[in-house]
């Protein structure tokens, strides 16, 4: 790697970090759920078969593909994974057009008040997750606050039907990711140099025609930092579907959790699991190769 | 009291000239602190005006205050006969460059010097063809397609005010033109600049805390200090006849002398300087009542350095070098009076040689004096 090469050996070590910590963490793990994926249900601890098997001279290697056949050829599976890919950009342009006002704002306040409201933002992490669910529940209820509140106002005489609907699914996902997409934004934007809002209206741009020639171009690393920490976790949720979505929206958290714990089928949810995080790799490096290409020798980020 | 004393040896203002740009009573605070205060200044058509004063003294505010960034406190701006006090930047025949160019870090060379034109609407073509033009005038046409980080700092100097000049605005403004580049680079840098403003034929206006630069660069120059401007003129009016303490000390190296009015004839004054030990006597047509408080304040390149006794009189003293700077072509030596007041005088190199006398050196005794015609009477 041309990076790693200009940087002297000392800060090599350091870069090395990040590689063994990846390489730990995720790759090992990632590469033993590959390795499931290729075996067979079996009724065993742990409940797969050996994908070696050595006799008489032979090592004899079974690749089970039947799995991943499954996966391409039942539309289920491709429903599911397009569902919640669906869901996942969604709530991610939603985290976005509401996340990037409030980072701009927080970033244009005076630096004493910046933090409180910093503050405000992570303040939710400070109760349990799902408690914060939960409390959605209250919230969205056909005896729920929102409900109780128009009927007592007359303004509809039976109880809305929010609650286990789309509706309600992304108004909770929107909620749980925001803090993910605000606090990246939040820091690129707060290292935007005015001076250039300065220069633009110097050289005749408008405020609104400043934000969107200067300081959205300008922000796009943040963007695609916040865009990337709401989108990924995203497609794979499990806990906000299951609990306050449809009973009809097909999530592949779901399926996962099904085939693991209900079918008790790993190979299958190890497949599942696999083919999902190939979809998410796959353009995330492509996307990241164009970037680097594209900053190659920018000194600024 | 006559206010005679400084202002009658200042030469008329140049009449017929009519302002272009006329800041009146111009007042900016932030809080209680006032970082402009009661500004009063008309620019010419085509001049290059330089705003010089130390840091903080409100070069800057008064600079955005004309591009519209701040928004005076009280007072009037008129540009060309149009009141622009409280116009909004983007909508002022005014462009700025910035102490730190702000260049648009996305943006390549020509989107950068084609951004103010766009916002105007212009044609397509003709947005190319004053680009290419621009380009041309700052001799960077090699380098259109290349981003900010990609260029030196000289470089982006040249984008920046080509970028700054694009759309041909009526007043230019510069705040540290050249505070980025290094002392050479910065030397070399100052005439090329000038030479592109003179042939653009631009109004401009530019903050600068580097004298020198002032002085080679401007046709006239402002000295602040608080947020006030106390003088205005061009830079041999500035550095023969500074009107105050503030502006005979900050353009040039000076030596103080305060004391009192002790004799006032028609053709000359005396003034008891108990620093001096003596008195200065000053022969140019001044008056002021006796007792008065004044400073009288004298070069270093007027002052003249003796190893021998001079005659007793006005405008001498003893003293003894306690430094000598050398510095080529001249050396500037310390001399410590008897009140230990120290006093810098320029002496040539080839002063002992031509004399037949040798050099004082450190600690040696030495007599320094100066004609009548060369202090300037101080009332501020
Ligand atoms: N936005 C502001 N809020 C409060 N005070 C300010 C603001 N801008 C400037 N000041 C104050 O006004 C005074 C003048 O500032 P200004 O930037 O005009 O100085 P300057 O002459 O340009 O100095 P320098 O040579 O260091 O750039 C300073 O005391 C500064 O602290
Ligand atoms: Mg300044």
């Amino acid at each position: 790697m041309s990076l790693l090469r200009k940087l002297s050996p000392g800060r090599g070590s350091v870069i090395a970090v990040p590689y063994l910590w990846l390489t730990l963490f995720f790759l090992v793990p990632f590469l033993i759920v590959l390795k499931i994926s290729f075996a067979e249900q079996d009724i065993a601890i742990p409940p797969f078969t050996a994908l070696t098997e050595y006799a008489d001279g032979y090592l004899n290697v079974k690749l089970n593909l039947s799995n991943f056949l499954y996966i391409f050829t039942d539309e289920f599976y491709f429903d599911t994974y397009l569902s919640s890919l669906k869901v996942a950009l969604f709530t991610t342009i939603g985290c976005l057009l509401l996340g990037y006002p409030i980072a701009y704002a927080i970033a244009r306040t005076d630096p004493a008040r910046r933090n409180v409201l910093l503050m405000l933002v992570m303040l939710p992490f400070w109760t349990s997750f799902l408690l914060r669910v939960y409390a959605w529940m209250g919230i969205l209820n056909e005896t729920g606050l929102i409900n109780s509140f128009l009927m007592s106002t007359g303004l509809i005489d039976e109880p809305l039907h929010l609650f286990h609907t789309d509706f309600s699914l992304y108004i909770v996902m929107l909620y749980a990711y925001l803090p993910f997409m605000i606090l990246p934004l939040y820091s690129n934007l707060v290292k935007l140099d005015l001076r250039l809002l300065e220069a633009a209206a110097d050289l005749g741009a408008r405020p609104m025609k400043a934000f969107f020639t200067i300081t959205l171009p300008l922000s796009k690393n943040g963007i695609i930092a916040g865009s990337m920490l709401v989108f990924i976790p995203a497609v794979g949720e499990f806990v906000i579907p299951e609990l306050v979505g449809s009973s009809e929206t097909l999530m592949i958290g779901k399926v996962l959790w099904n085939e693991f714990f209900d079918n008790n089928n790993w190979p299958m949810a190890s497949a599942v699991a696999a083919v999902m995080a190939l979809i998410l790799i796959v353009p995330t490096a492509l996307f990241h190769r164009f970037e680097t290409r594209e900053l190659e020798g920018k000194n600024h980020a | 009291m006559k206010d005679a004393v400084a202002s009658a040896q200042l030469p008329a203002k140049e009449a017929g000239q009519q302002a272009y740009l006329k800041i009146a009573g111009v007042v900016k605070k932030f809080g209680d602190h006032t970082a402009v205060d009661h500004v009063d200044l008309e620019i010419h058509q085509h001049e290059i005006f330089a705003l010089l004063g130390s840091s903080g003294c409100g070069k800057s505010t008064l600079l955005r205050m004309l591009a519209g960034m701040e928004t005076p406190t009280a007072g009037k701006i008129l540009l060309d006969g149009q009141d622009i006090t409280r116009l909004a930047p983007y909508n002022r025949p005014i462009n700025m460059m910035f102490q730190s160019y702000a260049l648009f870090p996305h943006m390549s060379v020509e989107q950068n010097i084609a951004f103010g034109l766009k916002q105007d609407g212009l044609p397509k073509d003709e947005i190319s063809a004053r680009v290419s033009e621009m380009l041309e005038l700052v001799q960077m046409k090699k380098y259109a397609t290349r981003k900010p980080y990609q260029l030196s700092g000289g470089q982006q100097q040249r984008v920046a005010l080509a970028r700054s000049l694009a759309k041909r605005p009526k007043l230019l403004l510069l705040d540290e033109p050249l505070g980025a580049l290094d002392k050479k680079l910065r030397q070399q840098t100052q005439l090329e600049l000038v030479n592109t403003l003179e042939k653009v034929g631009v109004t401009c206006i530019m903050v600068t805390h580097d004298q020198e630069e002032a002085m080679t660069m401007a046709t006239r120059i402002g000295i602040m200090s608080e947020g006030q401007l106390l003088q205005v003129g061009t830079p041999s009016q500035i550095y023969d006849y500074p009107n105050c303490r503030f502006t005979a000390e900050f353009i040039g190296e000076t030596n103080l002398f305060g004391g009192a009015v002790a004799v006032d004839e028609a053709d000359r004054v005396e003034i008891d300087a108990p620093e001096l030990g003596g008195r200065i006597s000053i022969g140019h047509g001044i008056t002021g009542p006796k007792g008065m408080e004044v400073w009288a304040s004298v070069r270093p390149e007027d002052i003249r350095v003796d190893i021998r006794p001079v005659e007793p009189g006005p405008n001498r003293a003893r003293g003894k070098v306690r430094e000598i700077a050398y510095l080529g072509s001249y050396s500037v030596y310390h001399v410590q009076l008897g009140s230990g007041k120290v006093v810098k005088a320029m002496v040539p190199a080839n002063r002992w040689y031509e004399a037949g006398e040798t050099e004082p050196t450190w600690d040696d005794e030495v007599w320094i004096s100066w004609r009548d015609d060369m202090p300037v009477v101080l009332t501020a």
